[in-house]
C-alpha cells in the first residue's frame, strides 16, 4: 500500500554527516526513504527542484575524485542550490593555508553547507566543530565515506526489497578503504552479514573486533553471498608488497567470468569504482548482467540529493 | 471535537464532486486526476474510479508529492518535520486536464506548491482544483473549480480529513 512507509517517522535532527557508524538504523532507513522521493527529479522534463534555492554549497576536494565530487554538484544543481568548486590544486593550500582556514575564509563568504574530502581521517569532524555550516564527509582518511555507502546500501534494498540476512562479501583492499568501512556499518545496522575478503596483508589491524566475518580466499565465500562488493586496489596509498604481483592478486582476488560460474544467479556485483578492468575484475563481469556498478552511479545522485535536503533542513529547524 | 460529515455524507459528497467534473468535462477525451500525498491521493483514487465508471473509460490517476515545493521549507515556523515522498504519475501530463485533488482548502499554498510541482513534470492544458472541504481561511489568491463541503472554520481550529485507507475509518472532524 502506498501510503505505509518503509520506517516509521524519526526526526532527523543532524546538521552533518560526518559517518555511519554514528547513525542507527532508523537514521539511516530514513535517507533511505527519503531518497526515493529524489529518484523521480533526475527522470523528468525539468531536471530541478527549488528546496535548496538560494543556499550555497562547497565542494571542497582536498583528493582527486570523479564520481562523488560531480555526483554532489548535480545533485546541488538539481536543488536549485549554488555550488562552489574547491580543488587543491589551484588553491591557497598549495601557498600552505589549513583545512580549517581555507573552510573560515570560504564561511565568511556566507556558505550553508560544506561537502568535504580530504586524506586526513576526521577532517570532515574537525570541520564541523569549528565552523557554522553544514558538513558532510565526501571520503575522510581511511575512516568512512557515508555517501558510497548510503548508495550501495540503496541500490541492494531497491533490488532485494531489503538488508536483512543478506549476506555480503566486501573484497580486496579493505585496510586502505574508507568504503569498506562505511559499508560495513550501514550493511550490519541494516541486518545484513558482511565479511571481508582479501589477503591478510589488506586487513586492517585488530579487524576481529570489527563486525564482520574474514575470509582470506574468495572462492571459499563466492557461492553463499548474494552481494559481492569489489574494492578497487588502491596503488597510490599501498605502501611495501601486500601481495607477490597483481597477477597473483588477480588469481586469488579478482571477479572472473570463471568465478561468476559458482554463485548464486542473481548475486549482484558492484564496485565503487573506478575499476582497475582485469585486475579486481575482469570486463565480461563488470558489464555483464549481474553488474549493478552504473546503477550505484545513478542512485549515488538521488541519496546525496537526500543528504544534503537532510542536513538544510536540520540546520533550518535549528534557527 | 465535531464530526462535521460522516461516512456516508463523505460518499454522498464525493459523488456530488463526480457530477461537477463530469458536468463540466464530459466527453473530454483527455481528462486525468492527481492527488496530493497524503489524503489527496485517496480522494484522487477515489474520484478517478467514479470518473471513469461514469465515463465508461479509464481515467489516469496519479499521486503528487509537493515537499519539495512547500513555502516553508527553510522557515524555522515549518513546525513539523517535512517528509520527502515519491511522486507517482505513470503518465505524461502535457496537454491533458489535470483535476488537482487535496482532501482541504485552507491558506491555498499546498495548491500553489502542487502547481508549481506539476509544471515541472510538462505542460498541462489546464488545471483545476477539487477539494473535499473548503474551510476557509485563504492567504493565496486561489479558489476551487469543484468543492464538495465548505465550512468557515476559525483560524486556531483544525479540520482533519480521515479516510479507511490510511485512518481506519471515513469521517471529517473539526478540533
Amino acid at each position: 500500500m502506498a501510503l505505509m512507509r518503509k520506517s516509521r517517522q524519526p526526526k532527523w535532527n543532524r546538521r552533518h554527516l560526518l559517518g555511519l557508524r554514528e547513525l542507527t538504523a532508523e537514521e539511516i532507513t530514513y535517507i533511505l526513504d527519503t531518497a526515493e522521493g529524489f529518484e523521480q527529479v533526475s527522470r523528468r522534463s525539468v531536471k530541478k527542484a527549488p528546496p535548496l534555492r538560494g543556499k550555497v554549497v562547497v565542494n571542497l576536494f582536498f583528493e582527486d575524485s570523479t564520481r562523488t565530487r560531480t555526483s554532489f554538484a548535480l545533485a546541488a544543481n538539481r536543488l536549485s542550490a549554488d555550488i562552489i568548486e574547491f580543488t587543491k590544486k589551484s588553491s591557497s593550500v598549495s601557498k600552505g593555508e589549513t583545512l580549517l582556514d581555507t573552510a573560515r575564509n570560504l564561511e565568511a563568504m556566507g556558505i550553508d553547507i560544506v561537502v568535504v574530502r580530504h586524506g586526513a581521517g576526521g577532517a570532515a569532524r574537525l570541520l564541523s566543530r569549528n565552523i557554522k555550516a553544514c558538513v558532510v564527509n565526501a571520503g575522510d582518511g581511511f575512516c568512512e565515506h557515508p555517501t558510497q555507502a548510503l548508495l550501495d546500501v540503496y541500490t541492494i534494498r531497491k533490488i532485494k526489497g531489503s538488508l536483512e540476512g543478506l549476506k555480503i562479501a566486501i573484497v580486496g583492499d579493505i585496510a586502505h578503504s574508507r568504503v569498506a568501512r562505511s559499508d560495513m556499518w550501514a550493511m550490519t545496522k541494516l541486518g545484513a552479514e558482511v565479511i571481508f575478503v582479501g589477503p591478510p596483508t589488506l586487513m586492517p589491524g585488530q579487524v576481529n573486533r570489527l563486525p564482520v566475518k574474514v575470509s582470506h580466499s574468495l572462492d571459499e565465500v563466492i557461492e553463499e553471498v548474494d552481494v559481492v562488493n569489489m574494492l578497487r586496489i588502491q596503488f597510490e596509498r599501498l605502501g611495501g608488497n601486500p601481495f607477490p604481483s597483481i597477477r597473483e592478486y588477480s588469481h586469488y582476488f579478482g571477479l572472473t567470468v570463471d568465478r561468476m560460474k559458482k554463485t548464486k544467479p542473481d548475486i549482484l556485483v558492484m564496485h565503487p569504482g573506478p575499476i582497475n578492468r582485469g585486475l579486481e575484475m575482469e570486463s565480461e563481469v563488470a558489464d555483464g548482467g549481474n553488474s549493478v556498478i552504473l546503477e550505484q552511479v545513478t542512485n549515488g545522485l538521488a541519496v546525496r540529493m537526500a543528504v544534503l535536503f537532510l542536513v538544510n533542513q536540520a540546520a533550518a529547524m535549528e534557527k | 471535537m465535531k464530526v462535521i460529515l460522516d461516512a456516508a455524507q463523505i460518499e454522498q459528497t464525493i459523488r456530488d464532486l463526480t457530477g461537477q467534473i463530469v458536468a463540466v468535462n464530459c466527453g473530454d477525451a483527455d481528462l486525468a486526476v492527481v492527488g496530493i500525498r497524503s489524503r489527496g491521493e485517496v480522494l484522487a483514487q477515489r474520484l478517478a474510479a467514479q470518473l471513469s465508471a461514469e465515463s465508461g473509460k479509464v481515467i489516469p490517476c496519479g499521486t503528487l508529492d509537493i515537499t519539495l515545493y512547500r513555502d516553508d521549507l527553510n522557515s524555522p515556523e515549518g513546525l513539523a518535520q517535512p517528509v520527502v515522498r515519491t511522486t507517482e504519475i505513470g503518465f505524461d501530463i502535457s496537454d491533458k486536464i489535470i483535476v488537482l485533488v487535496d482532501d482541504v482548502l485552507h491558506t491555498g499554498r499546498s495548491a500553489r506548491a502542487a502547481m508549481d510541482a506539476l509544471i515541472d513534470l510538462g505542460r498541462p492544458r489546464a488545471i483545476r482544483l477539487a477539494v473535499l472541504i473548503d474551510r476557509g481561511g485563504r492567504e493565496f489568491p486561489i479558489q476551487a473549480d469543484y468543492t464538495g463541503y465548505s465550512s468557515d472554520a476559525a483560524p486556531g481550529e483544525l479540520v482533519q480529513v480521515r479516510f479507511i485507507e490510511c485512518d481506519g475509518k471515513d469521517e471529517v472532524i473539526i478540533e
